[in-house]
């Protein structure tokens, strides 16, 4: 017999200990959403005399000029929505691969250490993997990656231009390699609770192996799996470090993946200890603001869909 | 007939090579960055490094001892605002699991561990720097502590949820009050997978770098003065990798490698502890 | 596993505590907080790695950009702030505070740049550096470039053009110098320490400009001299107002400030670039250290003016070196009038 809802069961009587205890706790808990509540309000008003003055025309001016004191937060968007969406591009497929490879292929005892591999990825700091960015990737796609790619598809106008081996495509690239652990991770939990009775229906109707994947563990953990998605979405919109070091800081909005870029963390990273004029200072808030937000809305919808699906603790809490 | 069945078995084969090199591929990046970290880092490791603070810019020598020293100094911080919080949080996530403040604060919490950590860094230099005056360890640790609560607040309530009921159950038959039975008889059968979860959370917020970048701000020399600006591994890592000198990438590297080093190593020995929390079910 | 935890931490307590015996006992020691300007970072490293060893007094010098500095100073979340643009007037009247700006030493702004084939001393005019700069001229062969180089073998790579990403100190001389050589320049880019850019990559302080230019091939940015000259990078020269295209060096660089020693004005905030005279190197500037004239704290006031009276006699032998042009001694007797008008809580602080 238990209080229904709690873990404590009822049958001792309430001692006096207890009610303060509870509430100790409790507090404690509540630090959570009060935290996340105080971010909110302190951007806000950090960044009131930008949101002002501003208003919705900083979300179209494309224009960044600390001289003029004009400020737009619009190549930073572009720049932030087309290097995750690029890296997602590369990370879902592969990261999906992974996640078939280990839930459904893989014998029991390899799966442990494989897995552990590639969460050992998610655990390297992001300025460790932007200095081998900068040194290895960086030289590695302006002469090896981009002049492939220029003389196969350089017709197009997605790859114009001089191939400087900083900019948009080296961002999404290294984005791919930090999302993709998060992608495999979520996966495979919610692969491998898709239950067996689903696999062996399939595997009795004829199915082969990867028909079964495909048609009976696949749907099943689809909300499962378009939650990791957005996860690693949030987490490719946020990343800093390895994405300053190697998108070239430029505020632009080019067609080209040749060409350097800026996002919203990166700006805010560079700019921030150095915004000479109060409404520069609030102008980047601002930004922050809108990253927060955006963020947090993509957590927030991939929490949804995870939880329903996923089962058991794991040691990879994003 | 058949000659569908060997096209679909076709398939199921090759289905089964593209995984596998998708795993190749996602492995690679991890072992070239290691392969490099080891390579480069090594040569530059020797005593001066670990004991020495930063030259004179340009000139060869000087260490990240300081750097170091700032990065214990900041997890500590962190870890004294975010662990009892953290641990106390997820108590009350455990027990009491089905109140509207568990799935408020079990929501946010995940949705905070995804907030991208230089919005943390803002929030610190509003909340800290600017009443303060001046850059502190203090402002970093706030930034990284307020990162760590999360964290440690969701591994805490899935491992204290696993402690069976019936010692929950055997301690209250005893007589001993509820919050007693919590504090001494939970939460201890719990610590090794709480400190797990802990030592994993202060890892990561070890190596990071942008929250740092406007609260802690980076010392060249010693310092134990929280309210005061101090140095920091990852901090020391970016100012170097970014500059011109080569000497500072050669210290860059070994700095990264030290970094790394320990967070392999917590995750490492949490993997092998996990493993035995299961076993042990 | 609580017990283990519990070693690891006084483990990680007594690993800290080691560490820190190997520092210098110096926990009484003063710290004075600085922040800015990248160009004299090499010159201001090696004076505190000095001023440390010989006076016990550590200065803390964190490079974060003129712009930076200012900003920080201006927040009083630092000591003292130094930079290469000196500050407006707007900023000083927000600053809430007499303001000096000390002058430390001049340096020169170079054009660096990073083709293959191409050698040391590149000339480049003034028109010509605007309109790259402006995206105007992008092909490294272009007409202009070579009938001012007939020796070099141009390619017909585009130019990648290299610039600042942070508030910067140099920005600020290089583009006073582009806005006083070119009028298209001035009107649509214009002045300051942060610039809407028409064109280029942004690299994070004089060692981002340098790193980016020296592993991008074609690249052609600015950086202060001393950051050329120790990472060995390729720069040129440029025409001055007398016809010469002159290489910048201590000496190019020190005539340029001599020439400009009448004009200085009594707050010492003045650009130099493009002066007249011969063997004048046109690009070049003071950097600043910024202090309140009137310090809170008295010890670390005094400390602090100490520190610069320091820096502007013996500390100006670690200059040349360094490639920075050192202050000539008029300027050194006004500045240290200055100096002796800072005080705290209404008493001088340097005797």
């Amino acid at each position: 017999m238990s209080i229904a809802g709690t873990r404590v069961p009822a049958a001792s009587p309430p001692r006096s200990g207890d009610r303060p205890f509870q509430l100790l706790l409790a507090v404690m808990a509540a630090a959570v959403p009060v935290v996340i509540g105080a971010i909110l309000v302190a951007l806000i008003i950090a960044g009131w005399p930008a949101i002002t003055q501003f208003g919705a025309r900083f979300f179209v001016t494309s224009t960044w000029d600390p001289v003029a004191r004009v400020f737009g937060v619009l190549p930073f968007m572009y720049g932030t929505v087309v290097s995750s969406s690029l890296a997602l591009l590369i990370a879902v497929p592969l990261g999906l691969g992974v996640a078939i490879f280990l839930s459904e292929l893989v014998p029991g005892w390899l799966r442990s250490p494989i897995s552990f591999l590639v969460e050992l990825l998610a655990a390297i700091p992001s300025v460790v993997i932007g200095l081998w960015g900068i040194f290895v990737l960086v030289p590695w796609v302006r002469t090896v990656l981009s002049p492939l790619l220029k003389s196969t598809l350089g017709f197009l106008p997605l790859f114009s231009g001089p191939p400087l081996g900083i900019g948009m495509l080296t961002a999404g690239l290294i984005l791919a390699i930090m999302v993709v652990p998060f992608i495999v991770a979520v996966s495979t939990e919610v692969m491998r609770a898709v239950p067996r009775s689903q696999r062996e229906a399939a595997l009795a109707l004829g199915a082969t192996g990867w028909e079964t994947t495909r048609t009976a563990v696949l749907p099943y953990a689809r909300s499962g799996i378009v939650g990791a998605i957005f996860l690693a979405l949030a987490r490719a919109l946020g990343e800093t470090m390895a994405v300053t070091m190697v998108i070239g800081n430029v505020p632009q909005i080019k067609a080209s993946l040749f060409a350097p870029a800026y996002t919203i963390p990166a700006v805010i990273a560079n700019e921030f200890a150095e915004a000479t004029s109060d409404i520069y200072v609030a102008a980047l808030v601002y930004a922050g603001l809108v990253l927060f937000t955006v963020t947090v809305v993509v957590n927030a919808l991939a929490r949804l869909l995870v939880s329903r699906v996923a089962r058991g603790p794991s040691l990879i809490r994003e | 007939m058949d000659r569908r069945y060997r096209f679909r078995r076709a398939k199921d084969r090759g289905m089964v090579v593209v995984t596998f090199l998708c795993t190749v591929a996602v492995l690679v990046p991890l072992f070239l960055v290691l392969g490099f970290l080891a390579r480069t880092g090594v040569s530059a490791l020797n005593w001066d490094f670990f004991t020495e603070i930063p030259g004179a810019a340009g000139e060869p020598g000087g260490g990240m001892a300081n750097a170091i020293a700032g990065t214990i100094l900041l997890i500590t911080l962190a870890g004294a605002m975010g662990i009892p919080i953290g641990v106390l949080g997820g108590t009350y996530l455990s027990e009491y699991p089905s109140t509207r403040l568990s799935q408020v604060t079990r929501f946010t919490a995940d949705v905070m561990n995804g907030i991208p950590s230089i919005v943390m860094g803002l929030f610190a230099y509003v909340l800290i720097v600017l009443p303060l005056r001046h850059f502190s360890a203090l402002a970093g640790g706030v930034a990284l502590g307020v990162m760590l609560i999360p964290t440690v607040v969701r591994t805490t309530e899935e491992i204290v949820r696993l402690v069976p009921q019936s010692v929950r159950e055997a301690s209250l038959a005893l007589g001993i009050p509820t919050w007693k039975t919590t504090m001494r008889v939970v939460i201890p059968t719990a610590a090794a997978g709480i400190v797990t979860g802990i030592m994993v959370g202060l890892a990561r917020i070890a190596g990071e770098t942008a929250p740092l970048l406007f609260t802690a701000f980076g010392n060249r020399f010693w310092n134990w003065d929280i309210l005061q600006p101090i140095a920091a591994l990852p901090l020391q890592i970016f100012a170097y990798a970014i500059s011109p000198f080569d000497d500072w990438h050669r210290q860059a590297w070994a700095g990264a490698l030290v970094l790394v080093t320990i967070v392999l190593i917590v995750n490492i020995a949490a993997r092998f502890a996990a493993n035995r929390q299961v076993k042990l079910r | 596993m609580l017990k283990a935890f519990v070693r690891g931490a006084v483990a990680a307590v007594v690993l800290a505590a080691l560490l820190g015996s190997a520092a210098p006992s110096g926990a009484q020691a003063i710290t004075i907080n600085g922040a800015g300007a990248t160009f004299p970072f090499p010159l201001y490293s090696k004076w505190s790695q000095v001023y440390a060893g010989e006076k016990g007094v550590q200065i803390n010098y964190q490079s974060i950009g003129s712009g930076g500095g200012i900003r920080q100073f201006m927040e009083k979340t630092v000591d003292f702030g130094a930079t290469d643009g000196p500050m407006t007037d707007e900023q000083i009247g927000q600053a809430g505070g007499r303001v000096l700006h000390i002058p430390m030493v001049a340096g020169a702004v170079v054009p660096v740049y990073n083709v293959t084939g191409v050698a040391q001393g590149l000339n480049f005019t003034p028109d010509l550096l605007a309109d790259i700069f402006l995206g105007k001229v992008t092909k490294w062969n272009d007409a202009r470039l070579s009938r001012v180089n007939p020796n070099a073998a141009l390619p017909s790579a585009d130019i990648v053009v290299v610039h600042r990403s942070d508030g910067s100190g140099t920005t600020a001389i290089w583009v006073n110098y582009l806005s006083k050589v070119s009028a298209e320049w001035k009107t649509k880019v214009g002045e300051g320490t942060s610039v809407n850019w028409p064109t280029g990559l942004g690299g994070r302080g004089n060692e981002g400009v340098a790193g980016l230019v020296r592993q991008t091939p074609n690249t052609l940015g600015y950086v202060e001299l001393a950051y050329a000259l120790t990472n060995k990078m390729t720069f040129g020269n440029v025409r001055n107002k007398a016809g010469q295209f002159v290489r910048p060096t201590l000496s190019s660089t020190t005539k340029a400030m001599e020439g400009a020693l009448a004009s200085i004005p009594e707050d010492y905030r003045v650009f130099f670039t493009n002066p007249d005279g011969k063997d004048v190197y046109p690009v070049a500037g003071f950097t600043w250290i910024l202090i309140y004239g009137d310090q809170s704290d008295p010890v670390k006031g005094k400390a602090l003016a100490e520190f610069l009276w320091w820096a502007t006699h013996d500390g100006q032998k670690y200059a040349p070196t360094l490639l920075y042009a050192p202050l000539p001694k008029p300027m050194v007797v006004r500045i240290e009038r200055s100096l002796k008008s800072v005080t705290s809580k209404g008493a001088v602080v340097l005797p």
